[in-house]
């Protein structure tokens, strides 16, 4: 399971690394702004987590997750389900990410925790903050590209309003 | 007793119609709360699971009103009113925890885990100054005590002497099949709630109409899963405000059907890549694949394949409805039977395959409504009258629910 990196004391930040880690995180937040859903699954490694749960979940170590996968082809089966299956009423999100932390744990692999804002615009022009929380990454970084290996979002509150559809 | 507008009377068509401004308006629901959270009614607490050990306590509510769940030294479970003798403040401001007693903190009154007024601060004065009187009787304003039924480790509480003992409130059929899934020590996985734009009802009625599953929720017949044949049927239990609808998908344990129906190739068809998600074992041994048990005015026991989960339906005003989810397993559950529940919880919750409409479609009708008060929803499906049927494409048990409710609440 991701821990958050070292959050006090001196450590020397690679600015390679911080902003390659940042680029992957600004990159991902609008594929998802921008509804280009068939890319989500592709953030990931082939055999990639991707978790949504709750910080009282997440505090009290309880498994239950809002969405799981450990696989691009889950992925893969969420979005081709928003896409024909599910029903929800036409919406949006703006993420915002921040406070980027990065630690490399070796030669491939690193981990970051950022925080995040999502607002939720309704076709109705209604615009609320529908989640805050923070994403903790375990990130493969590889001369093809960095890929999440594990991406577990941790929502602030334990309640969600009305439905959670899009990916976080 | 809170009145209801004169004009609003139901539908002289009885149970197949229910008029809209029961979903609306101030004083219907004021009456609710009295006639029915705070009536003969059993209201779900949660799981005995998630109280383990004396001086467990987690706070909840009966309707609106704020109550403090406790297990006592004694190892019963206690239910008293989540308000201080004194100013009526909260008493308990955590969601759960463990404790001795519990201390208002406002003016630091204490009271024990059944909820009875142990300590008045100062009650005698400070060196003969100040203190209450010889004959005040703080007590009488005490935590009203609800009385509590634990039945198959679900804990349900009622404020009212008249209300019937459990398995009669549920009828016989429907105690039975709480009995099936509740059928050994369960575990708790976690849980969330999903905040819905609606009132109550239209979410309590929507877990009990069989006739919109398939319907709504298109995600099995988009990738093609249930095209097996499928038994089942609706009973309609106790009051008819409880009731209990199952299916029999026809599936071999080895999950390789799935695998099968999922990669069968139909032109327009869509396919699940990982149909892995849907991978079960019957535990029950009856080839029942799904089971919805409500309880009326609240509660929501659910088994779909090895996802079981209870809900929790809270009313936050005539709108607006707090969904309360507890995801469970049983204590005898091995690292695969885990995974395989967390795998299946996809299906459900705010993001669930086959349940993220239900949030949404339940306020398309509270908004839907607003400007007919007047005019009613048609609720004929399968007939007008309440009773138990083999067939799903049927609204019996929404009736049920109506001819329940409106007992309660003289309408």
């Amino acid at each position: 399971m991701a821990a958050i990196p070292q959050a006090h004391g001196a450590v020397a930040v690679d600015v390679g690394l911080q902003l390659a880690v940042e680029n992957l995180l600004a990159r991902y937040a609008h594929a998802l702004d921008d509804d280009r859903l068939e890319e989500w699954p592709d953030f990931f490694v082939e055999q990639g987590r991707y978790r949504i749960t709750t910080a009282e979940n997440h505090a009290r170590n309880l498994p239950l997750p809002i969405i799981y996968a450990d696989s691009r082809a889950m992925l893969r089966d969420r979005v081709s389900a928003l896409r024909h299956a599910n029903i929800y009423e036409a919406q949006r999100y703006r993420h915002i990410v921040s406070s980027v932390l990065v630690e490399r744990l070796d030669p491939q692999t690193v981990r970051a925790a950022s925080n995040f804002q999502v607002t939720r615009i309704m076709r109705t022009g209604e615009s609320t903050l529908f989640a805050s929380g923070r994403y903790l990454d375990r990130i493969r970084m590889d001369p093809a590209g960095a890929r999440f290996e594990e991406r577990i979002v941790v929502l602030d509150s334990r309640a969600v309003d009305t439905l959670l559809a899009i990916p976080i | 007793m809170p009145a209801v507008t004169e004009s609003r009377t139901w539908p002289r068509e009885g149970l197949a119609r229910v008029p809209y401004w029961i979903y609306q308006d101030e004083d219907v629901y004021a009456r609710e709360q009295e006639r029915i959270y705070r009536g003969a009614a059993w209201n779900f607490l949660g799981l005995e699971a998630e109280l383990p050990a004396p001086g467990d306590f987690k706070t909840t509510f009966v309707g609106e009103m704020p109550v403090v769940v406790t297990r006592g030294d004694d190892g019963a479970i206690n239910c008293f009113e989540n308000r201080c003798a004194h100013r009526g403040a909260l008493l308990c401001l955590k969601d759960r925890g463990s404790a001795k007693e519990i201390a208002c903190v406002y003016h630091n009154w204490t009271y024990d885990l059944c909820g009875n007024l142990t300590g008045v601060a100062f009650r005698r004065g400070v060196r003969g100054q100040g203190g209450m009187p010889d004959d005040a009787q703080p007590e009488s304003q005490a935590p009203r005590k609800l009385r509590v039924t634990v039945f198959c480790g679900l804990m349900f509480a009622t404020l009212s002497d008249a209300t019937p003992p459990f398995e009669r409130y549920v009828g016989a059929e429907v105690a039975a099949r709480i009995r099936r899934v509740m059928k050994e020590p369960v575990r708790v996985l976690g849980g969330y709630s999903q905040i819905l734009p609606s009132n109550w009802k239209l979410y309590f009625e929507n877990v009990k109409d069989t006739y919109h599953a398939s319907l709504l929720h298109l995600f099995f017949s988009t990738f093609r899963l249930n095209r097996l044949e499928q038994k089942g049927g609706v009973i309609v239990g106790g009051e008819g405000g409880s009731h209990v609808s199952f299916t029999m998908m026809k599936t071999d344990t080895s999950g390789d059907e799935y695998e099968k129906a999922g990669m069968r190739s139909v032109s327009g068809g869509y396919r699940l890549e990982a149909p892995q998600l849907l991978e079960s074992v019957d535990e029950y041994g009856d080839g029942v694949t799904l089971q919805i048990l409500t309880v009326f005015p609240g509660f929501v026991l659910q088994q779909i394949m090895n996802c079981l989960a209870v809900r929790q339906v809270l009313p936050k005003g005539p709108g607006r409805t707090e969904l309360v989810w507890t995801a469970f397993g049983y204590a005898s559950d091995d690292e695969k039977m885990t995974e395989r529940r967390i795998r299946q919880s996809n299906l459900v919750g705010p993001s669930g395959y086959i349940s993220l409409e239900d949030g949404a479609a339940t306020g398309f009708v509270q908004r839907g409504v607003h400007g007919a008060p007047a005019h009613a929803s048609v609720v004929e499906m399968g007939g007008r009258s309440v009773e138990s049927n083999e067939s799903r494409v049927t609204e019996t048990s929404v009736r049920g629910m109506w001819q329940q409710y409106r007992r309660h609440m003289a309408l």
